[in-house]
């Protein structure tokens, strides 16, 4: 079959090629990069004034807040991966490669996770800074459950941004295809951060962890093999 | 084929309704709202079967790569908005007088509307993609993704739900049916079946006749 690495090696280097070909656009310009975390702040102040702070306070708001935030500045990075790309037929140009289909799509998760990785990281700071949230010592849990949820995230995001970007309204058509798919790992995590935030012990909220480890598995699984259905010509 | 069948399940859907409003009794608590019931659940069904068939096709497409399966497909998905879209409608209008709301955030209520915005969404993907051949594989792949998702929605809202305390007002399980009402419930699902398919069959031709129309276009351009 074709989508099986022919040497693990060879398809190590394809992927590492092109994701720091995509970042190295990236860090020539730099800017998807700052709009996506001049958003993220944006839209982190925005939902702080949005709501009656007699009723709801700081903490009730703040894992919605993260992962909404997160999830919309993620979506602007994960466009970008395959906008590049459609300039001057640039893909047909990485096709020609000898990369197999597994190793662009692994190299394209792999540029859109530093990228959105990126993004948050900057962002978390602000974030605990805004929301004033004591979350020092859960810190590397807080970690783990961000790192899956962006695996998640970027996994179905390449896979829909590489099909959206042969529509004329790649922009508008990419949150309306993928916000469905976004929906279980959000959920999982903002309910996963709350009770991180609350200082609830792992055993209360493990069911969301398994949830989360679920979708990550499965779509990051069915996103490889199905993309290459999409690179084909 | 398919008129005759749309036709038939038509005047059998008048059928059920007439048995529905004179033949079966008044349910005891909900009293009239819950004649809608014998609609709602019927198309809910339909919409489901509807969204199952567009999800193995477009497997099944990806596997076999034949045009006729992907046809099929979008055919069940376009009819598969349309019975959504009744299910939506009919359910608040029997959830009102019923629960005291329109709406609940219950797993299943959850589950279809997403149903419905992946349905709209695969639409909307076809619609921006021109080559039939790319938008038959990206639909393909858009609709094994939509089949996986379904359940993790369900999941997750019926999750998000059972660590809330339950609702007193809203109580989502319904009560179980004495013979009568069920006679009639299981009619109109098999009438909503056959409309089903139907509809499908009618809106197959139709993609039929339009792939012909531009095959001879492109061949009246080359």
């Amino acid at each position: 079959m074709s989508w099986l690495p022919v040497s693990s090696a060879a398809t190590l280097q394809a992927i590492i090629a092109i994701a720091s070909k995509d970042l190295l656009v990236e860090q020539r310009t730099k800017t998807a990069f700052f709009s996506s975390l001049v958003f993220a702040i944006l839209v982190l102040t925005v939902l702080y004034f949005a709501r009656d702070k007699t009723s709801v306070g700081d903490l009730d708001l703040a894992p919605g807040a993260l992962w909404v935030t997160f999830t919309f500045a993620g979506m602007l990075g994960l466009n970008r991966a395959f906008v590049l790309e459609r300039e001057n037929r640039a893909m047909d140009g990485v096709r020609l490669t000898p990369a197999t289909p597994t190793a662009i799509f692994l190299g394209k998760v792999v540029g859109s996770l530093v990228f959105v990785g990126t993004v948050e990281l900057v962002s978390l700071p602000v974030f605990i800074l805004f929301y004033d949230v004591p979350i020092w010592r859960e810190l590397p849990i807080l970690i783990l459950v961000i790192a899956l949820a962006t695996m998640g995230f970027v996994s179905v995001g390449t896979l829909f941004a590489s099909m959206v970007v042969r529509t004329r309204f790649s922009e508008v058509m990419l949150p309306v295809l993928m916000l469905p798919f976004l929906f279980p790992p959000v959920v999982a995590a903002v309910q996963l951060t709350r009770g991180i935030l609350a200082h609830r012990p792992l055993s209360e909220y493990s069911g969301w962890l398994s949830l989360l480890a679920a979708f990550v598995i499965i779509f990051s699984t069915f996103s490889l093999f199905l993309f290459e259905a999409i690179l084909e010509e | 084929m398919g008129g005759v069948i749309t036709a038939v399940a038509l005047v059998a859907f008048a059928g059920i309704y007439v048995r529905a409003l004179m033949f079966t009794p008044i349910e005891r608590f909900q009293g009239p709202a819950q004649k809608i019931f014998y609609v709602h659940a019927p198309v809910a069904w339909a919409a489901l079967l509807a969204f199952l068939v567009t999800g193995i096709l477009s497997l099944l497409y990806l596997i076999m790569r034949d045009r006729k399966l992907d046809t099929i497909a979008a055919a069940s998905a376009e009819v598969g908005v349309a019975f959504a879209v009744v299910m939506l409608t009919t359910g608040p209008l029997w959830g009102k007088p019923v629960w005291g709301t329109w709406w609940s955030w219950d797993a299943r209520l959850t589950s279809t509307l997403f149903i419905f915005l992946l349905f709209v969404g695969y639409q909307v993907l076809r619609g921006a993609l021109h080559d039939p051949e790319i938008r038959a594989r990206f639909s393909a792949v858009m609709g094994v993704m939509a089949l996986v998702l379904v359940p993790f929605i369900h999941v997750t809202v019926y999750w998000f739900r059972t660590l809330h305390p339950e609702p007193v007002l809203m109580k989502p399980e319904r009560p179980s049916l004495p013979g009568v009402m069920l006679v009639t419930l299981l009619s109109s699902v098999a009438v909503c079946t056959l409309l089903y398919v139907g509809f499908l069959l009618m809106r197959y031709s139709l993609a039929v006749l339009r792939d012909i129309r531009e095959e001879e276009m492109v061949d009246g351009i080359s």
